[in-house]
């Protein structure tokens, strides 16, 4: 088992913490000339989100979380789990609801997404930064409005719902940036 | 900011706020009769405060010996109190100083200390030059002064008095405060203090210009000298601006018996943790011996100082080369 000492601590560092893996968002020392030194650390529980804070005594060790990331191809989804392929060694791999997530919403069958792996199990599932996904309905906005002012719901065939400007019609393919949810353009083709 | 490797951390104004702000102190310590000296970087011997941690070298030298250890010094306290007791006078030293497993915000492993020490003079007396010298520094001659006791503070701020008071109390007091994780510490009392003290009270001191915190825990004693009164207390004291620790002086302890106990009982405890066990200062102890004068003595971090000159928040923008650097 490895062990990270609070001398090790930095942003982005995997730590173990009540059983569960966590990354350091931020690290801060803190001395007293003369005295106990301390490191404020606020970290990322990694199958939860949650930002939390935690105090270390400075030269306290913490187990290392065997947590790493990996470009991995979405395959499809058989209804309960969501299957993955290393595109390089073409070993599949399943990943849950928690796991999967909002990223459920954003992908679609071949698309690459990144996977984090927590002791060699999916632990959580990052789609691509776009996706380009087809509308499947979205009411047909007023003739003659290119402006994109306004706008109008549309529902992917993912499932997601985006404002889209009001030209945009159902079947059309559109780019949508992941990381905000929001409408980017048109798209001529996937 | 990202700027290329080879380029300083530090803005060219900053570097000229450097040399200016040692312009003035040297110019202060000029006007004040007090002789600068110069010390050994390099020692035989090492701190042996537990908080401590000193970095070592080792020297190859002829008529010296091969593969010698020398440690860079965390302070030039104990040369400069030899200096003292060879009937030097009042003297100052602007020097760097060296200490590892310390890097942060307001950290860096090697950094600017200017030191100081007043023959004849207490605490108190001191505490009032310290505060000209800041005001010299930073050309700011309105800045106000207050002085709180240690007691008073963690009474005011925490309704606990660090003198009638144990772990499992200020373990409560911890967690009660917010202090994220603290039922998972480990500490003994003055660690305790020191959480309390860095994460609970340390921010409101100096907020609208110098606090001197004094009168600390005899356990807190460092190099100080115990005060007897209502409470025994250490003749030590802090300056803090904006929450930042500046300063730590001492009445100066110069019982040479007294100093070797203490020396001893640091090198027992840095055991106890599992640290290195260094050589103490045998010529400092000789020198107490010999005889120290009733003087009292402070150490003022240059580098934070110039932060608050500059207005800057991170130590590294008043460095031209912080270690990942250098």
């Amino acid at each position: 088992m490895a062990f990270y000492s609070t001398n090790e601590f930095k942003g982005g560092l995997k730590i173990m913490l009540d059983g569960d893996p966590y990354n350091i968002v931020e690290n801060e020392f803190v001395k007293p000339g003369k005295g106990q030194a301390f490191n404020r650390v606020r970290v990322r529980n990694l199958k939860t989100g949650r930002v939390v804070e935690k105090t270390f005594k400075s030269g306290d060790t913490v187990e290392a979380a065997d947590v790493h990331d990996t470009d991995m191809q979405y395959l499809y989804n058989d209804g309960e789990e969501w299957h993955f392929m290393d595109p390089e060694s073409f070993e599949q791999m399943t990943a849950g609801e928690a796991a999967v997530a909002e990223a459920a919403k954003w992908i679609k069958e071949q698309d690459i997404c990144k996977v984090t792996l927590w002791n060699g199990v999916p632990l959580s599932i990052e789609p691509p930064n776009f996706v380009v996904l087809a509308i499947t309905e979205t009411d047909p906005g007023l003739k003659g409005d290119t402006s994109g002012g306004g706008g109008k719901p549309a529902t992917l065939e993912t499932g997601a719902v985006v404002r889209v400007p009001l030209f945009v019609q159902t079947g059309e393919l559109i780019k949508v940036d992941t990381r905000t949810g929001d409408y980017v353009s048109r798209a001529k083709d996937a | 900011m990202r700027t290329p490797v080879w380029s300083p951390s530090a803005q060219p104004e900053h570097l000229r706020a450097r040399a200016a702000l040692l312009g003035r102190v040297r110019a202060f310590f000029a006007a004040a009769g007090v002789l600068e000296v110069e010390t050994p970087l390099l020692s035989q011997a090492a701190v042996t405060d537990p908080a401590l941690a000193s970095l070592m070298t080792r020297v190859s030298l002829p008529g010296f010996g091969a593969d010698r250890p020398l440690y860079l010094h965390t302070s030039p306290e104990l040369a400069m109190k030899r200096l003292l007791a060879a009937g030097a006078g009042p003297i100052y030293q602007i020097c760097k100083v060296f200490r590892d497993e310390e890097r942060g915000r307001l950290h860096h492993p090697e950094f600017s200390l200017l030191e100081w020490y007043r023959p004849g003079w207490d605490d108190h007396r001191l505490m009032d030059e310290v505060a000209a010298v800041v005001r010299a520094a930073l050309d700011r001659p309105e800045m106000r002064v207050e002085r709180i006791t240690y007691r008073q503070l963690f009474i005011e701020g925490l309704e606990l008095d660090p003198w009638h008071t144990d772990e499992r109390e200020l373990a409560v007091a911890a967690r009660k405060a917010g202090i994220a994780d603290a039922d998972r510490l480990v500490l003994d009392k003055d660690g305790w203090l020191d959480l309390l003290l860095t994460h609970c009270l340390q921010a409101g001191l100096g907020r609208d210009g110098m606090t001197f915190l004094h009168d600390y825990p005899p356990s807190q004693a460092a190099l100080a000298r115990i005060r007897s009164g209502d409470v025994p207390a250490a003749a030590r004291f802090e300056l803090y601006i904006q929450g930042i620790e500046l300063a730590n002086g001492f009445h100066e302890l110069s019982d040479a018996d007294e100093q070797r106990k203490r020396f001893l009982s640091d090198l027992d405890e840095r055991q106890r943790l599992g640290r290195s066990r260094p050589p103490m200062d045998e010529r400092f102890l000789a020198a107490l011996e010999a005889g120290l004068p009733d003087c009292a003595g402070v150490a003022l971090g240059l580098d934070r100082l110039l932060m608050l000159a500059t207005g800057v928040d991170h130590i590294d923008a008043v460095l031209a080369f912080p270690i990942e650097r250098a």
